[in-house]
């Protein structure tokens, strides 16, 4: 009876697997005893030293690295809290929320700084601005715009050049987007002129960051805003392309941030990764490590990383979402 | 001192307490206060339009909730009692919104939170609307404060208790132990040692010393009163019986009727004993207060015994009675010969007293194992049920109604022989007689 049920749960999980990933890849299914489930927003390629690191370690534990966009990501673990075991994504606020709800398990065992964790939960491991990322070849022989000001008046000055040309994150889709603007705007009144100039030239919108840098890598646009750094970098074959600026008036840098499901089955196996992961983010070890490491706040940057605090969960209000929201379609929706 | 540990222990607690209550208020109340602002500035960003309530959160009100322990928050923005946005349980959980903010502790996910719930009337074009928002925090940080004040102030009460015992303790055994100590050497005083007690006490225990030492000194004084008067009246008295002795003899010789010769007789024999008893208290008040000045000379036992035999021997020989010396030839001894010649005197006295006519009495003196003199005599014994009383003054035996005598002589001796270290032992022999040992 038992088996039955236990077949008839492995049919419906599959059911709910059988959802379209951006990427779905498992690690060490061959000899493992144990199995981790982790939904992340982060692109498999950048994570796969990291996941191929800990199963060298830990032979027995087996890895099912589930890839979706942020907002899903949230979506889905308020859905099925137990159907995955660790969850990683860039867009930190719905993560702390996910934790202020309940949903992370408290970890005794991960030493980390204050600063770098919250509740002994959430864990952060990454610290990445957000950069504008340019195709040289649209700024040949023209100075390459720092902040965003620049920007704005280059946009203005070569409207039929940029025209179609320009992407940034539709933050009604992207979490993370949704955090950029959202701590962009905190920050400065000039977010909302480059918006509307973006808004004025037809600004594409994209769901996720990998669509965004394959366009821009194709010449499709050759201007994205708010597009995480590290992702550009990772691309090597197109890297020279690519001018990556970390603007110099008010840079916003996020934590990329893990947490262990409460409701997870094996949560001895998923504090040990987590464990792994913090450690293997705060050491260099070696060049192979395509992931940004956690970089101290005090370590004389300007960047202002965003804090891990309850004020994110200020622009999740729905009220205050739909307020955001609004006025962000008025300027950058304008046709 | 159980009940001065016990009071200790009752303090501490109450100071632990106490300090833990008050913590437990201030700590409440700075919680409260942020929570108030917090709710405070959230409300103020509620307005009205076109009769769509609109809140922009400001980004201050959360981030001032910020904990150094990461607690949690939850909120619930109601329109008239409508959920809005939020945490819809929050919502429910509390039914009434009153005016002023309110306070409560409850339950929130399985966390104790605190709870504030604060409402705003808006006035819009035609409509009043009230927005009204619960904001709750968990108490982690707090409860890490108050553990901290806790663990502090159980550090302060147990050395509070423990600084107090050890007072306690140590202010009873201070005060314990001399009252000990006096104790001790009042009961280690001798019957005839009235001196004051000099020993330092605490300043607390003088006033009972000096007036211990008050009453001590005013017994000696009115016991030497005593012996003084008893001395003065013996002289005075000795004196006029001699002379009335001498007349009496007078007059005996003088008087031929044997009936009156009788009573001559019979008036000598009465002034012999009183001018004896005179002699002896004479000699008790002078060995009393020898004895407490007692002075050591060396001297030789038997010499003093036989110096003493030889001016005692005319007496012994008007009763018919022979003194015979015996034992080793030197003692040597440091002592007072007067207080010993007295004592001995005494001991042949009363040998010569109960010793029938044509006997001897028998003195030994001998050095080993101590210095002893052994006065024995072939009298009637001592009576056997008095052997133990007969020591103490003015006590004479059953038998000795018709000799004469005060019933000071054994005391004398006794009194001597203690001065010195010693005692007196009283036997009877076998074949018959008293003995006395007088030991040194």
């Amino acid at each position: 009876m038992r088996y039955f049920i236990a077949l008839a749960l492995s049919f419906l999980s599959h059911a709910v697997w059988a959802q379209d990933w951006e990427d779905r890849q498992t690690f060490n299914e061959a000899d493992a005893t144990t199995s981790l489930r982790i939904i992340s927003s982060t692109d498999t390629d950048l994570f796969a030293p990291l996941i191929e690191a800990f199963v060298a370690e830990n032979p027995d534990v087996a890895i099912d690295y589930l890839v979706t966009e942020t907002a899903d990501i949230d979506r889905r673990f308020r859905n099925m809290p137990d159907a995955f075991d660790i969850a990683i994504s860039s867009a930190m606020d719905l993560q702390f929320k996910l934790t202020n709800d309940g949903y992370a398990l408290e970890l005794q065992n991960v030493s980390h700084p204050a600063w770098a964790q919250w509740r002994q939960s959430l864990f952060a491991f990454t610290s990445e601005p957000a950069a504008i990322v340019i195709n040289r070849a649209a700024f040949d022989g023209l100075p390459i715009p720092r902040t965003r000001q620049e920007l704005i008046e280059a946009l203005r000055a070569r409207p039929e050049v940029f025209r179609g040309r320009v992407g940034t994150y539709d933050v009604r889709q992207s979490g993370l987007g949704y955090l950029f603007a959202t701590q962009d705007a905190r920050a400065s009144e000039t977010f909302w002129r480059l918006m509307e100039v973006m808004g004025g030239l037809d600004v594409q919108l994209y769901c996720c960051s990998g669509e965004m840098i394959d366009d821009l890598t194709d010449g499709t646009i050759a201007v994205a805003y708010n597009v995480l750094g590290s992702y550009a970098e990772a691309r090597t074959e197109s890297r020279n392309a690519f001018e990556i600026v970390l603007p110099s008036d008010f840079p916003t840098t996020m934590m990329r941030t893990a947490f262990v499901s409460k409701a997870s089955a094996e949560p001895a196996a998923a504090e040990r990764f987590i464990q792994f992961l913090v450690t293997y983010q705060s050491n260099p070890i070696d060049g192979t490590r395509l992931l940004p490491s956690l970089q101290d706040r005090d370590s004389g940057t300007e960047r202002a990383t965003i804090a891990l605090e309850p004020a994110l969960m200020t622009f999740l209000d729905a009220l205050k979402r739909n307020k955001f929201t609004s006025e962000w379609e008025n300027a950058l929706i304008q046709n | 001192m159980l009940t001065l540990i016990g009071g200790a222990a009752v303090l501490a607690l109450i100071l632990f307490f106490a300090v833990r209550n008050y913590a437990v208020q201030v700590a409440q109340q700075g919680q409260d206060t942020i929570l108030d602002a917090s709710v405070t500035s959230m409300l103020d960003a509620a307005t009205i339009q076109d009769g769509t309530v609109e809140l922009d959160l400001p980004y201050a009100a959360f981030s001032m909730l910020a904990t150094s322990a990461d607690d949690r928050v939850f909120y619930a923005i109601l329109r008239d009692g409508k959920f809005l946005s939020g945490y819809e349980e929050l919502a429910t959980a509390g039914n009434f919104l009153p005016d002023s903010p309110v306070f409560q502790t409850s339950q929130i996910r399985g966390a104790p939170v605190r709870t504030i719930s604060a409402s705003r009337t808006l006035i819009g074009a035609n409509e009043r609307v009230d927005v009204q928002i619960f904001l709750a925090q968990t108490q982690d940080a707090l409860s890490e404060t108050l553990d901290q004040i806790s663990r502090n102030a159980a550090l302060l009460g147990v050395g509070f208790f423990t600084l107090a015992a050890v007072l306690s303790f140590w202010a009873t055994s201070a005060t314990i132990g001399q009252l000990g100590k006096l104790t001790t050497s009042v009961t280690r005083r001798g019957p005839q040692d009235l001196r004051p007690f000099t020993k330092p006490v605490p300043r607390e225990m003088v006033p009972l010393v000096s007036s211990l030492n008050s009453l001590v000194g005013r017994l000696d004084q009115s016991l030497t009163q005593s012996e003084d008067f008893i001395a003065e009246a013996a002289h005075r008295v000795r004196t006029p019986l001699a002379t009335v002795r001498s007349y009496a003899e007078a007059t005996l010789q003088r008087v031929d009727k044997e009936e009156n010769r009788e009573a001559m007789r019979s008036m000598i024999k009465a002034i012999d004993e009183s001018s004896r008893a005179a002699g002896q208290l004479l000699d008790h008040a002078m060995i009393t207060f020898r004895a407490d000045h007692l002075e050591r000379d060396a001297i030789d036992l038997t010499e003093l015994v036989s110096d003493l035999a030889q001016r005692l021997a005319p007496i012994a020989e008007m009763k018919d009675l022979s003194i015979a010396l015996r034992g080793d030839p030197h003692v040597p001894y440091s002592g007072d010969p007067v207080l010993l010649q007295n004592a001995v005197r005494n001991l042949i006295d009363n040998a010569m007293k109960y010793g029938p006519a044509e006997s001897s009495i028998e003195i030994t003196v001998s050095g080993k194992p101590k210095p002893q003199i052994m006065v024995c005599d072939h009298g009637p014994g001592f009576p056997e049920n008095e052997i133990e009383t007969l020591t103490t003054r003015f006590q004479r035996g059953a038998n000795a109604t018709d000799s004469i005598g005060s019933g000071l002589g054994l005391t004398i001796a006794q009194d001597v022989a203690m001065a010195h270290g010693g005692g007196i032992h009283l036997e009877n022999r076998l074949e018959g007689g008293a003995c006395v040992t007088l030991s040194l």
